[in-house]
C-alpha cells in the first residue's frame, strides 16, 4: 500500500502511534517501558476518540477519501466468503470502476455491485478511480435485473467521486444510463441494500443507490455535488471547499436527520482506515441484519415500500390545501 | 452544473449574484434591439417575441419563459396550473454568498414564477395532456424539493387520469445545490414515479431545450418514450467546462448539442420550435 499523506488533524495521533510502535519494537521491554506502552495505548484511544468525535464536515471528506480507507475490494475480501465476478455489460465494454458478480455473505447468496476506487496507483488507474462510464452503470443494471430473475438480493457498495465526466461518457449516454438505472432500480423485484462506504458522489453514486435499505458508514459522505465543485460555483473558487462542506450537510448524521439514509454503520475508533478488519465486521453485521429484515417483507409489499421510501423525501411548504383534479 | 455557451446568455442570472445592478431577463436582454448570438444580426426584440422567440435571420432558438412556452404549446386558455401552493423552504439553512431564502425571493421577483417548475393540465389541439416544465431562468432551472414534488405529483396524476405526459426541460443547474442531498434524491423520486407511469402504459414525451444538464438530464429528461430536442440545445451530464478540465484537451465540434445527441443515438428527433406543437400532437395520436 502506498504511504498516504497524513491528515493535518491526525498529526497528534500519528505522533503517538509512532511513539507506541517504537516502544513496542524494543526486544526486552523493562517494566517501565511496559508501563509506558500501557499509558500510551490508553492515551491514544482517548485521543482518537476525541479527534474523531469533533471532525468537521471538511475533515470528514478527507477521511472518506483517505487512501488507506478500505475500498470495495477490501470488503470483497473481508466481508464476503466468495466472489464470482461477472464482467460484461453486453453492449460496449467491461467498466472496471464498477465490479459486479455473485457473492456469499455467510450462507446468504447475493448479487454484489461495488464501485472500486483502487488501493494503489496501479489499481486506481485500472479502476479509473471509481468513476464509472455509462457501460459501468449498464453492467450494474443488467446484473441487478438478473439477480431478480434468480431471487437473489442485491448489495451495492457506493464509493465514487462521481460518474466520469469525459467525452466518451457523454457520447455513450452517461445521463441516459443513470436515469434508466434510477427508474429501473425503483421497480426491480428483489431486495436491494445500498451502503455508501466512502464517497457518495452525486448522480454517480445514486446510479447504483436506489434500494430498500440505504446505509452510510460513519465517516462517509453523500452529496449532490463535491464540496470543491459547489465552492467553485457558489463561492467562485474551489479553495472555499470547507465552507461548501459545512453548507451542504452531507455527513452521516445529517443524512440520517434528513431522512435520506436508514442507518449509520459505526467505524472503528479513529476511522475505518485504522482497522479494516473491524470495519468489515461492522459492515458484515449490518448487511446480514438488513438482508434478513428485507427477506421477511412479503414480495408484493417490497416495491411499494421502496417507492414510498423515496416518495417522501423532500422538504417544502404547502401553503393552502387546495384539492385538485 | 453548467452554463452554456457564454455568448448565448450575456445577461444570465449568475448563481452568486451579489452585484447591486438590477438583473436583466435571461436570454432576451432589455432594450429594443438585441444581437443574435448565432448569426450576430442585430434584430428587433419585438420581432423575436412575435416569432416564437426565434431569430428572424437564422432561426436561432432564444430562451422561452414558462408562461410564453405554455401559450405556444396549448390551446387558448386551456392550461390549468396545479400545485401552486407548494413553496420551497430552506431545509439546510443554506448560506453561500447570500442566504438561499433571499435568493428564492429574488428569483421569484425576477421571473414572476413561484419556483423553477410549472405543472398542470391543458389541451393541445384538443388533446388533453398533463404537462410539466422547468424554466432555466429560475436558479438555472435546478431541481430542489418543490420541483421534484411537482413533477412527481404530475406524473402520478397522469397515471391516475390515464393521460399523456409532456415535460419540457430547461435546466442548466441539474439538482439544486442549495437543498443538498434532498435535491439529489428528487432524481430518484421522479424517476420512480415515471417507472410506475411506464408500467401503467402511459406515454411520456420529453422535450429537451437549451440547456438540459446534470441531474435533470440524468433523471426525468432522459426517460421519455419519445425524446425530442430543440435544435442546438446544450444537453449533457457533466458541464462542458468540467469535461474540458477533466480531459484537458479541446472538446469535439458540436459537443453536447442536440445534433451530437441525435448522432450518438440518445434522442429520437430534433424539432424546431415552429413545429413543436404539431409534432407532439402527432406522436400523441400514434400512441394513444
Amino acid at each position: 500500500m502506498s504511504a498516504p499523506l497524513p491528515l493535518p488533524f491526525e498529526r497528534p495521533i500519528l505522533e503517538l502511534e509512532k511513539q507506541l510502535s517504537d516502544l513496542e519494537k524494543q526486544p526486552d521491554p523493562t517494566a517501565v517501558t511496559r508501563e509506558s506502552i500501557r499509558r500510551i495505548r490508553t492515551e491514544l484511544n482517548k485521543l482518537k476518540r476525541e479527534v474523531y468525535e469533533k471532525l468537521n464536515p471538511w475533515e470528514i471528506v478527507q477521511v472518506a477519501r483517505h487512501d488507506a480507507r478500505p475500498k470495495a475490494m477490501d470488503y470483497i475480501e473481508l466481508v464476503f466468503d466468495e466472489f464470482v465476478e461477472l464482467h460484461g455489460d453486453k453492449a460496449y465494454g467491461d467498466d472496471r470502476a464498477i465490479l459486479t458478480g455473485f457473492a456469499k455473505l455467510g450462507d446468504r447468496k447475493v448479487m454484489l455491485v461495488a464501485q472500486q476506487k483502487g488501493r494503489n496507483l496501479r489499481e486506481r488507474l485500472e479502476h479509473n478511480y471509481g468513476m464509472a462510464h455509462p457501460e459501468g452503470y449498464r453492467k450494474a443494471l443488467s446484473k441487478i435485473q438478473m439477480a431478480a430473475k434468480f431471487n437473489l438480493p442485491v448489495v451495492c457498495l457506493i464509493d465514487t467521486a462521481g460518474a466520469y465526466p469525459g467525452v466518451g461518457a457523454e457520447e455513450r449516454g452517461q445521463a441516459y444510463q443513470i436515469a434508466l438505472n434510477l427508474r429501473e432500480m425503483a421497480r426491480i423485484d428483489t431486495p436491494i441494500v445500498c451502503v455508501v462506504i466512502g464517497e457518495g458522489g452525486s448522480g454517480g453514486a445514486l446510479g447504483i443507490g436506489i434500494g430498500d435499505h440505504v446505509a452510510v458508514l460513519q465517516f462517509a459522505y453523500y452529496s449532490v455535488i463535491s464540496p470543491e465543485g459547489c465552492a467553485g460555483i457558489l463561492w467562485k473558487h474551489a479553495k472555499h471547499a470547507d465552507k461548501a462542506a459545512h453548507a451542504l450537510r452531507f455527513t452521516s448524521k445529517d443524512l440520517l436527520e434528513l431522512g435520506v439514509v436508514d442507518e449509520i454503520i459505526s467505524e472503528p475508533i479513529g476511522g475505518a482506515h485504522r482497522n479494516h478488519r473491524q470495519m468489515a465486521t461492522n459492515l458484515h453485521a449490518s448487511l446480514t441484519s438488513a438482508l434478513k429484515d428485507l427477506s421477511e417483507i412479503p414480495k408484493d409489499q417490497l416495491l411499494d415500500r421502496r417507492y414510498e421510501k423515496f416518495r417522501k423525501i423532500g422538504v417544502f411548504e404547502e401553503t393552502i390545501a387546495v384539492g385538485q383534479a | 452544473m453548467s452554463t452554456g455557451p457564454e455568448i448565448a446568455r450575456p445577461a444570465t442570472p449568475s448563481m452568486n449574484d451579489e452585484s447591486s445592478t438590477p438583473r436583466r431577463k435571461r436570454g432576451v436582454p432589455e432594450g429594443l434591439w438585441l444581437r443574435c448570438p448565432k448569426c450576430s444580426a442585430t434584430i428587433f426584440r419585438k420581432q423575436v417575441e412575435k416569432n416564437l422567440r426565434l431569430c428572424p435571420e437564422c432561426s436561432h432558438h432564444f430562451y422561452v419563459p414558462a408562461r410564453v412556452r405554455i401559450q405556444q404549446l396549448f390551446d387558448d386558455d386551456s392550461f390549468e396550473e396545479w400545485y401552486t401552493e407548494l413553496r420551497s423552504v430552506d431545509p439546510l439553512n443554506f448560506h453561500d454568498q447570500k442566504p438561499y431564502k433571499t435568493r428564492l425571493i429574488a428569483e421569484q421577483k425576477k421571473t414572476g414564477l413561484d419556483e423553477a417548475c410549472v405543472v398542470g393540465k391543458g389541451y393541445m389541439r384538443g388533446r388533453p395532456v398533463v404537462f410539466g416544465l422547468t424554466d432555466s431562468a429560475f436558479i438555472m432551472g435546478s431541481m430542489g424539493s418543490v420541483v421534484g414534488e411537482k413533477l412527481t405529483r404530475a406524473t402520478e396524476e397522469a397515471t391516475r387520469q390515464k393521460l399523456p405526459l409532456i415535460i419540457v426541460s430547461g435546466s442548466g443547474g441539474g439538482a439544486r445545490m442549495h437543498e443538498g442531498i434532498l435535491s439529489l434524491m428528487q432524481m430518484g423520486k421522479v424517476s420512480a414515479a415515471l417507472g410506475r407511469f411506464h408500467d401503467a402504459g402511459g406515454l411520456y414525451i420529453s422535450v429537451l431545450t437549451d440547456p438540459t444538464m446534470g441531474g435533470v438530464a440524468a433523471s426525468f429528461a432522459s426517460l421519455g418514450d419519445v425524446i425530442i430536442a430543440e435544435p442546438e440545445a446544450l444537453i449533457g451530464f457533466a458541464g462542458p467546462r468540467v469535461v474540458k478540465a477533466t480531459v484537458s484537451s479541446e472538446l469535439p465540434e458540436g459537443f453536447q448539442t442536440s445534433e451530437f445527441l441525435l448522432k450518438h443515438g440518445f434522442i429520437d428527433t430534433i424539432v424546431p420550435r415552429t413545429e413543436l406543437r404539431s409534432e407532439i400532437v402527432r406522436i400523441v395520436d400514434y400512441c394513444t
